[in-house]
């Protein structure tokens, strides 16, 4: 059973993490290795947190768990103090850009409106309230001009715009992005960042996945590096360090240009 | 000419192949927005043959040809399901297996039978031949496909789109794709008495793919292709009377004629219209 349309029946437990990680395993059918091998992780409310490691590091698995398209195969996820899935009302996905069908024939409004679906659920249509509610978030964006165009014909940054219009538009506790910054231009970055750093204010809880070391200092307060396991939580001034990025990354920075040498020798 | 027009339906079987072939025309249409933008032009084809052993069946124990298509191509489906649910096997292999064995067992069960006769009317269609009773089933059918795709849009469009958010709204992408195969297979069978199970393909696919030269709303690609489809009969059943052709094929090349012009003169997508910049 869904929330599809319901009511969310069970309220957020308040002092409970937004999000809760226990010892969570999952590794996909026909793969040997686990994607992900006892995760454990907390994030409290208004928290704006960076998910970094390689690619394949299951960071787009933990994501894909928390939001129901996976199941764990041991370990629990609760949301707000809730098992996940409990209330999707809650919890907002902007999916990595593949996983989208960027040609079907559909325009951005109607996109942005597909944030509303999950309070309408079956055979409702939208009130003049929730065309209001997508509309604003097409202003905060800054896309209302484009509200009539065709989403494929958009650029990259503009289609990344209206997946954080439609996550605007779902009104959640808890939104989570994944790899949002792949083929952005640097003002849609800019408009991004500054539209999570006022959802956050608002008390709403942030989760972004990226492999873009360079933006961690300025955008976010706190950095998971996940490869497989969690390999460094904390502060992104604490966790940002070549140690940390050895071990996510597999590589080591050397500062010893004789070290260099000797290691390209002996390969 | 206002004689020359009304002449062929003063007959009461062109009557009722007119009837058909607009609802036939109008149901396809409805669909083929999502079989042409959700790739599904091959599972569609795959239904078409896979009814073939169901109608076969039902002509030899005396039952409705109808209810015989649709048990067949509903087995059908399911079994694409079941095999490729697995994992171990692409879908469209799936497709191919079952669409295949069906379409065999069809054939073998119409040489056991020595009806080729018949076989011409499954495979191009018998348009001219088509009952009371297929019209109200067509009727039904139809009014069934044009609810259920306007009741359940919202639905199908974010399946559709993304197929992520979906889930994460506690929508089930693959219950949506059941369903519209299980509408799919109802449209087929109905779409298989006018132009047959070679060409019912072509109803659908081209209405909602010239549709898409000229629109880029989905309700207005349905609406257009509805209309593509639903002239297409009529010319379809002129030419056949007046030329003396088979209706099937006439329709079906008559929405190919309307593809083309589409493809040429779209004010924005077409052909001529780059040729000119």
């Amino acid at each position: 059973m869904t929330s599809y349309g319901r009511t969310c029946s069970v309220p957020p437990i308040v002092g409970k993490p937004a999000l809760e990680v226990e010892h969570v395993s999952f590794s996909y059918p026909n793969m040997v290795d686990d994607a992900l091998e006892d995760i454990s992780l907390q994030v409290m409310p208004g928290e704006r947190v960076a998910l970094v490691g390689p690619n394949g590091a299951g960071k787009s698995t933990l994501i894909k768990l928390v939001v129901g398209l996976e199941h764990p195969a041991s370990g629990a996820i609760r949301v707000y103090g809730n098992p996940a899935g409990a209330c999707q009302h809650r919890v907002a996905l902007v999916p990595q850009r593949t996983s989208v069908d960027w040609r079907f024939p559909v325009t951005v409004r109607e996109v942005v409106m597909m944030g509303r679906y999950v309070h309408l659920g079956w055979l409702k249509r939208p009130t003049p309230a929730d065309r209001e509610i997508v509309e604003n978030a097409l202003e905060r964006l800054q896309i209302a001009d484009l509200a009539e165009r065709q989403v494929g014909e958009l650029s990259g940054g503009q289609q990344q715009r209206v997946m954080l219009a439609r996550t605007l538009a779902h009104n959640a506790d808890l939104l989570l992005l994944d790899e949002p910054l792949n083929h952005v231009d640097v003002p849609t970055q800019e408009l991004i960042f500054h539209v999570l750093e006022q959802i956050s204010q608002e008390g709403r809880t942030v989760i972004v996945s990226t492999h873009d070391l360079g933006i961690l200092p300025i955008h976010f307060s706190r950095a998971v590096f996940v490869d497989r396991h969690v390999i460094a939580d904390g502060p992104v001034a604490q966790v940002l360090t070549a140690e940390t990025l050895a071990r996510a990354y597999g590589v080591r920075l050397c500062t010893d240009p004789g070290e260099v040498l000797n290691g390209r020798l002996a390969g | 000419m206002a004689a020359w027009l009304a002449e062929p339906f003063t007959y009461s079987f062109m009557l009722r192949g007119l009837l058909a072939g607009l609802l036939a025309g109008a149901a396809c249409a409805v669909l083929s927005a999502y079989i042409v933008w959700r790739g599904m032009s091959f599972v569609g084809d795959a239904m078409a043959h896979a009814i073939l052993p169901g109608i076969v069946l039902a002509f030899m124990q005396g039952v409705s040809l109808f209810v015989g298509a649709l048990v067949s191509a509903l087995l059908a489906a399911l079994g694409i399901a079941a095999i490729s649910r697995r994992g171990q096997l692409k879908e469209d292999t799936a497709i191919g297996v079952m669409f295949t064995g069906f379409f065999a067992l069809g054939i073998l069960l119409l040489s056991a039978i020595n009806s080729y006769q018949d076989l011409t009317h499954i495979l191009f269609g018998d348009i001219l031949g088509v009952s009371r009773a297929d019209l109200l089933g067509m009727l039904v059918v139809t009014v069934i496909v044009v609810a259920a795709v306007a009741a359940f849009y919202k639905e199908l469009l974010a399946t559709s789109f993304d197929a992520a958010h979906a889930v994460a709204i506690g929508l089930s992408p693959d219950r949506v794709r059941l369903g519209l195969l299980a509408l799919l297979a109802l449209v087929i069978v109905t779409a298989v008495q006018t132009v047959g199970v070679v060409l019912v393909l072509a109803l659908l696919v081209t209405p909602a793919a010239t549709a898409s030269l000229l629109a880029r709303r989905l309700p207005l690609i349905m609406a257009l292709g509805a209309l593509f489809a639903m002239l297409a009969a009529v010319l379809g059943l002129y030419a056949s009377y007046y030329a003396n052709v088979a209706s099937g094929a006439a329709i079906v090349l008559a929405l190919t004629g309307f593809f083309v012009l589409a493809f040429l003169f779209s004010p924005q997508r077409g052909l001529l219209f780059h040729w000119g910049r």
